[in-house]
C-alpha cells in the first residue's frame, strides 16, 4: 500500500498490521465469514474494472429553488447507469435480508415492535414533560442545554458555543438532524472546519453531496467512485479501488483532524428523561471520539428523540441495529450523560418543524422514527433510484412523509414515488404506517392543488367517465379495441409512458362487457341490469 | 345467496376470459351470480393519485350497483382494497358501509368464505411463480408478508396446492412489488418497467413457465416488461386455473 | 417568549388526541441457552471480536502475547498487567494517538450481543479505548448478563457519566459494503475471560 510508504509525521499512526484483504476484518475467529455492521452477505460491488467500462457517478434530483423536485427524472438517470443501480439493488436488498434473519431470530419481534410504538406514541403525546425531565436532569448533570426553534438557530447556537471556545475545527460523527439544518453549508462561510468522521459521511463531505442513505450515507456509490473522491481531496492513487486502502487511508487522513479538533459533535439515536443521557448508536466509534478527544462536546438533538427511562432502551436497541444491518447491536453504543472533567457538554434540542408535525392528525406519528433505515432498505422504488433521487434530507419512504412537512412545494412530488405497497409499514420498528401517510399526503397535496394541474386534469376528466356508464361504453368503443379501451389515465398522455417500456396489451375480440350480454343477458334478459 | 360480480376495468377490457372464468367458477358452486351491466370503475385511479373528490361519482355508482347483493366478489385484490379501505369520498351511510364489508377479492371468498375444499376439475400440469399484488397481501391480507415474524398462511397457495399437476417455484424476493403501481406505472415509468424486468426475471430464474396472480392489472405489466426483454414466461389468472382451464 | 418556551407551548397546543399509557416491559425469555460464556463467545466472534479463555496456571495474556510483544506502547488500566504508558498521567485524551494496546476490565459481558461494558472508571481515560489500535478486555466470565434487558437494569447507566457497550471492534462497510475492521476506532477487540482477582 502506498500508505505506508509515506513518510512523514502520520507515518506513525499507521499500524504495521494495517488490513489487507483476508484480514481478521473478513473472517471471524472461528474462520467464519463476518458480515456483521453494515457488511454484505456476499460480495456485492461493481464489477471489476477489467470486465467493466468505467461508468460515471449518476447525480441526484436538480434542485431550482423552491420548484417540486423531479424524483423521476433522476431517477430514470440513477437507471442509466446499471452498473451503480445493481450495486445498490443487491447492496441493499442484502440488508433487508439481513434483517429478516434478525428479525425472525426474536419469537417476541412483533410485541417489542408493539412495545416501540407505543413508548413513542406515549413520549410524543408527554413530550413537554419529558423534555422539561430531560432538560432539569441534564443540567444537574453540568450540561449546557440549548433550544433552538429551527435550522438556522441550532446552527448560530452551535457556532456561538464553537466562537465562544475560539475552536477552529470541529470533528462530528454523522447525524441526520445537521443535515436536516444545513450544518455544514451554514458552517462554511464561519472559518470553523467542520469535519466528518463517519466514513460513508466523510465520502459524501469530500464529494460535496448530501448522504443518500440514513444509514450508509455513500451507497450509492461505487468504490471507483470512492477512489476518484479521495483522490482528488487526498491524494490517494486513483488506480487503487481497494476497499481496505481507501478505508485506511482516509482513517490516516482524519485521524491527525481528530486529534487536534478544538470541539467534538455527534448527533442522537435516543435521549432519556429520567438520566439526561444521550446514547448513539454507531459502527466506527466516532461518536466516542468526537465526544472524549476534545474538549468540548456538543450533542445535537432532535425532540423526538426523547424516551422516558433507561429501561426502554431494552426494547428499542434490540430492534434498531437488527432493522437497520441485521447485526444484534451496533459495535458501539454510547451513553453522555456528563462532561469529563476538564471538558464542557452541551446539547441543543433542536424542534425545526417538529412540534408542528405533532399537531398533525394524519402524519405526527412519522415522529416515532428512529432513523434504521429498515423502510429505505426494502423499497423497490428507492432501491432502484438512489437517495438523492428525492433531492430532500430524508429519502425513501420515510422521507415521503417526512419531507412534505418542511415544504410542501418543494417536496410535493414525492409521495407520488411509491407504488404503496406497504412494505415499509411491516419493517419499520416502530409501527409507523408510512405507505398508508403517503396515500394520505397525496390527498392533502391534490386539495391544496399541489399537483401538477394536467395530473388533475387527467383525473377529473376519469372521474367523469367513470361515473357514467353510457359515456364510459362510448369511450372505450364498441369496436373494444385494445388501446381505446384502456383508461384514460394510460393513454391520456403524449409521451405514451406506458409503452416506452412496456409492451402494449394485447387486444382479446370483445370485451366481458360484450361478452356477457352476448352470453347472458340475451339468453336471461331478466338478469339484473 | 346473490352475489354481485365486479369486473374491474383491466380484466373488462384486456382480460375477459378472467371475468368469465370468475363467473363460471363461482356457479359451479351453485351460487346465483350476476353481473350489474352499469359498473364501471371501483375508483381506485383517482383516490391513489390524492384526487378524492374526483372519485366521488364513480364511487357511488359502485354503491349503486352492487348495494342489492349478499356479497360482491372482483377477480383483483387492488381494486377490492380500494372498496375495502378506501372508498371514502362520499358520506360514509349504512348503505356504503354495508358494500364495503361484503366486497370480496375471489381468493379470499373461495378460501374464507365458501371454504372450498376442492376443485376436481382443476389441472395445471406446470411449474408456476404466484404474484401476489401487494394490496392483495398487505392491504386484505392473502398471505403473510415476507417482512413480519408471524405464522406463515397463504391463501392463494392454499387453493392452488388443491390444483392437480401443479408445482409451484418461488423467486428469490418472493413479494418484491412488481412496479405496476396503478398510476404509478405511467407517472413513473422508468423505475416502473425496471421493477417489472426485475420481477419477470427473477420469476423466470426460479424456473416458472407460469406466472399467476389474482390481479390483471400486475400482470398486464409484467406482460408487457417480459415482452420487451424477451423473458419467455406466460401470465394467467387464478380464476382461470381455479376454474379448471386447459393449458 | 424564547425558544425553550415557544417550543413547549407549541408542544402543548398540538398535543395529539387519545390515550397514549405507557406499556410495561415484559420479561422476555432469553434468546440464548443456559451456558453464557459459550453464548457470549460466539456472538463477540460474530460481531468480530475475538474471545480467549486461559486454562488456569496459563498466562492469562498468551492469546495476545505476540501482539503485546511486537507493541511499543501498552497502556494499562488493570492491576494483571503493567503497561508502559501511565493513564493516570495523561494530559489530554489526544497524547495516546500513539498506544498500540490497550488492556480494560469490563464491568459486565452481554450474552445476547457480545457486548462488553466500560465506564469512565474502567477507562481511565476514555478515548484510549478508540485511539488505541487494538483492545485487550478482561471479562470475569461471572459478570455476563443474559440480555439486553438485563443490562438495562444495571444501576451503570444512571450513574456513569460516560458508559459504552463495545461490541467487537470500530468497524465500516461504508464501501460497497465491504467489511473493514479500525474504521476510526481500535481494528481488533479481544476478550480474555478472567474472573476479578
Amino acid at each position: 500500500m502506498s500508505a505506508h510508504e509515506e513518510s512523514g509525521p502520520r507515518d506513525r499512526m499507521i499500524h504495521p498490521d494495517v488490513a489487507k484483504a483476508g484480514d481478521e476484518s473478513e473472517r471471524g475467529q472461528d474462520g467464519r465469514r463476518l458480515d456483521h455492521a453494515e457488511a454484505t452477505t456476499r460480495p456485492i460491488g461493481a464489477e471489476p474494472k477489467a470486465k467493466a467500462v468505467r461508468e460515471a457517478q449518476p447525480r441526484g434530483a436538480k434542485i431550482r429553488g423552491n420548484r417540486p423536485i423531479d424524483q423521476a427524472e433522476a431517477a430514470e438517470r440513477f437507471l442509466a447507469a446499471p452498473l451503480h443501480q445493481k450495486a445498490h439493488d443487491e447492496r441493499l436488498w442484502d440488508l433487508r435480508k439481513k434483517r429478516d434473519t434478525a428479525a425472525f431470530g426474536i419469537p417476541e419481534w412483533e410485541e417489542l415492535r408493539d412495545l416501540a410504538s407505543q413508548i413513542k406514541a406515549h413520549t410524543l403525546s408527554n413530550l413537554d414533560r419529558y423534555l422539561e425531565e430531560f432538560e432539569a436532569n441534564a443540567k444537574a448533570n453540568g450540561v449546557h442545554v440549548h433550544w433552538a426553534a429551527d435550522g438556522a438557530e441550532h446552527n448560530r447556537i452551535v457556532h456561538g458555543i464553537l466562537k465562544d471556545h475560539g475552536a477552529k475545527s470541529l470533528i462530528k460523527s454523522k447525524s441526520m438532524l445537521t443535515e436536516e439544518c444545513g450544518f455544514r453549508h451554514y458552517m462554511a462561510g464561519t472559518g470553523i472546519e467542520v469535519i466528518e468522521t463517519d466514513l460513508g459521511e466523510r465520502i459524501q463531505q469530500l464529494d460535496n453531496e448530501e448522504p443518500s442513505h440514513v444509514v450508509v450515507p455513500a451507497v450509492h456509490k461505487t468504490r471507483f467512485d470512492v477512489a476518484a473522491v479521495f483522490a482528488k481531496t487526498m491524494g490517494t492513487d486513483p488506480e487503487n479501488d481497494d476497499a481496505h486502502y481507501l478505508a485506511e487511508s482516509q482513517r490516516m487522513h482524519t485521524r491527525p483532524l481528530i486529534l487536534e479538533a478544538d470541539a467534538g459533535m455527534t448527533g442522537c439515536n435516543f435521549a432519556i428523561a429520567e438520566t439526561g443521557t444521550v446514547v448513539t448508536c454507531t459502527n466506527e466509534g466516532n461518536a466516542d471520539l468526537s465526544g472524549n478527544v476534545p474538549k468540548l462536546q456538543i450533542h445535537s438533538i432532535g425532540i423526538e428523540k426523547l424516551i422516558p427511562r433507561i429501561e426502554h432502551l431494552g426494547v428499542f436497541l434490540r430492534l434498531l441495529a437488527r432493522s437497520a444491518l441485521g447485526s444484534p447491536i451496533t459495535q458501539y453504543t454510547s451513553h453522555f450523560r456528563a462532561p469529563r472533567e476538564g471538558s464542557e457538554m452541551h446539547y441543543v434540542l433542536v424542534d425545526n418543524g417538529r412540534s408542528e408535525r405533532l399537531g398533525m392528525e394524519e402524519f405526527w406519528t412519522s415522529l416515532k422514527c428512529i432513523r434504521c433505515g429498515a423502510c429505505m432498505n426494502t423499497c423497490p422504488v428507492y432501491r432502484r433510484s438512489g437517495g438523492l433521487s428525492y433531492g430532500a434530507t430524508y429519502s425513501g419512504p420515510i422521507g415521503l412523509i417526512i419531507d412534505p412537512t418542511f415544504n410542501k412545494r418543494k417536496y410535493s412530488t414525492l409521495p407520488f414515488s411509491s407504488t404503496m405497497n406497504g412494505s415499509c409499514t411491516n419493517v419499520c420498528p416502530v409501527k409507523i404506517n408510512i405507505h398508508e401517510q403517503i396515500f394520505a399526503w397525496r390527498k392533502v397535496l391534490a386539495e391544496e392543488h399541489q399537483i401538477p394541474l394536467l395530473k388533475q386534469g387527467m383525473m377529473k376528466a376519469a372521474g367523469q367517465v367513470l361515473s357514467r356508464p353510457a359515456t364510459y361504453r362510448a369511450a372505450i368503443g364498441a369496436a373494444d379495441s385494445a388501446l381505446r379501451a384502456l383508461p384514460r389515465f394510460a393513454v391520456y398522455n403524449p409521451l405514451n409512458t406506458w409503452g416506452k417500456g412496456r409492451e402494449m396489451p394485447d387486444s382479446p375480440r370483445q370485451s366481458f362487457h360484450s361478452w356477457y350480454k352476448q352470453n347472458r343477458m340475451d339468453k336471461k334478459p331478466e338478469t339484473d341490469a | 345467496m346473490r352475489i354481485g360480480l365486479f369486473v374491474p376495468c383491466y380484466v373488462d377490457a384486456f382480460e375477459p376470459e378472467v371475468g368469465i372464468a370468475t363467473l363460471e367458477l363461482l356457479e359451479r358452486f351453485g351460487l346465483d351470480v350476476a353481473y350489474p351491466f352499469d359498473q364501471t370503475c371501483c375508483g381506485q385511479p383517482m383516490t391513489n393519485t390524492g384526487c378524492h373528490a374526483e372519485a366521488a361519482a364513480t364511487e357511488a355508482l359502485f354503491v349503486r350497483n352492487f348495494a342489492p347483493f349478499d356479497y360482491i366478489v372482483a377477480p383483483s385484490g387492488s381494486c377490492v382494497h380500494q372498496v375495502r379501505e378506501h372508498l371514502t369520498a362520499i358520506p360514509q351511510t349504512d348503505e356504503v358501509k354495508d358494500v364495503r364489508a361484503k366486497t370480496f377479492e375471489l381468493v379470499e371468498f373461495l378460501h374464507d368464505v365458501l371454504k372450498v375444499d376442492a376443485f376436481p376439475w382443476a389441472e395445471f400440469p406446470h411449474k408456476v411463480g404466484y404474484h401476489s399484488n401487494c394490496n392483495a397481501l398487505r392491504g386484505i391480507h392473502h398471505a403473510r408478508p415476507s417482512e413480519l415474524n408471524k405464522p406463515a398462511y397463504s391463501k392463494p397457495l392454499d387453493l392452488l396446492s388443491k390444483v392437480k399437476g401443479i408445482e409451484i417455484v418461488t423467486p428469490a424476493r418472493p413479494d418484491e412489488c412488481c412496479g405496476f403501481g396503478g398510476t404509478f406505472s405511467v407517472f413513473e415509468p422508468a423505475v416502473s418497467a425496471k421493477m417489472g424486468y426485475d420481477k419477470v426475471s427473477d420469476h423466470s430464474r426460479a424456473g416458472a413457465e407460469y406466472v399467476v396472480s389474482s390481479d390483471s392489472s400486475c400482470m398486464m405489466h409484467q406482460k408487457g416488461c417480459a415482452a420487451r426483454i424477451g423473458v419467455p414466461l406466460k401470465f394467467i389468472h387464478i380464476a382461470r386455473i381455479l376454474n379448471g382451464v386447459s393449458a | 417568549m424564547n425558544s425553550r418556551d415557544d417550543t413547549l407551548a407549541r408542544i402543548r397546543k398540538n398535543r395529539p388526541a387519545g390515550d397514549h399509557p405507557l406499556p410495561d416491559i415484559p420479561d422476555f425469555e432469553p434468546l440464548v441457552g443456559d451456558d453464557l460464556v459459550a453464548e457470549f463467545g460466539e456472538r463477540l466472534k460474530r460481531m468480530g471480536g475475538r474471545i480467549a479463555a486461559p486454562a488456569p496456571g496459563e498466562d492469562p495474556f498468551s492469546a495476545v502475547r505476540e501482539r503485546l510483544d511486537d507493541s511499543a506502547v501498552i497502556a494499562s488500566a488493570v492491576p494483571e498487567i503493567a503497561g508502559n504508558r501511565d493513564l493516570s498521567r495523561v494530559a489530554l485524551p489526544a497524547d495516546l494517538a500513539d498506544v498500540d494496546v490497550a488492556v480494560v476490565r469490563a464491568v459486565f459481558g452481554v450474552a445476547e450481543t457480545g457486548s462488553v461494558l466500560f465506564t469512565q472508571d474502567e477507562l481511565k481515560v476514555n478515548a484510549v479505548a478508540y485511539l488505541a489500535q487494538h483492545l485487550v478486555v478482561l471479562l470475569d466470565p461471572a459478570d455476563i448478563l443474559v440480555n439486553i434487558q438485563a443490562a438495562y437494569r444495571r444501576p451503570d447507566f444512571g450513574r456513569a457519566a460516560y458508559a459504552v457497550l463495545h461490541t467487537g471492534p470500530s468497524a465500516t462497510a461504508d464501501i460497497e459494503g465491504v467489511l473493514i475492521h479500525g474504521a476510526q476506532g481500535v481494528r481488533s477487540l479481544t476478550v480474555i475471560l478472567l474472573p476479578r482477582a
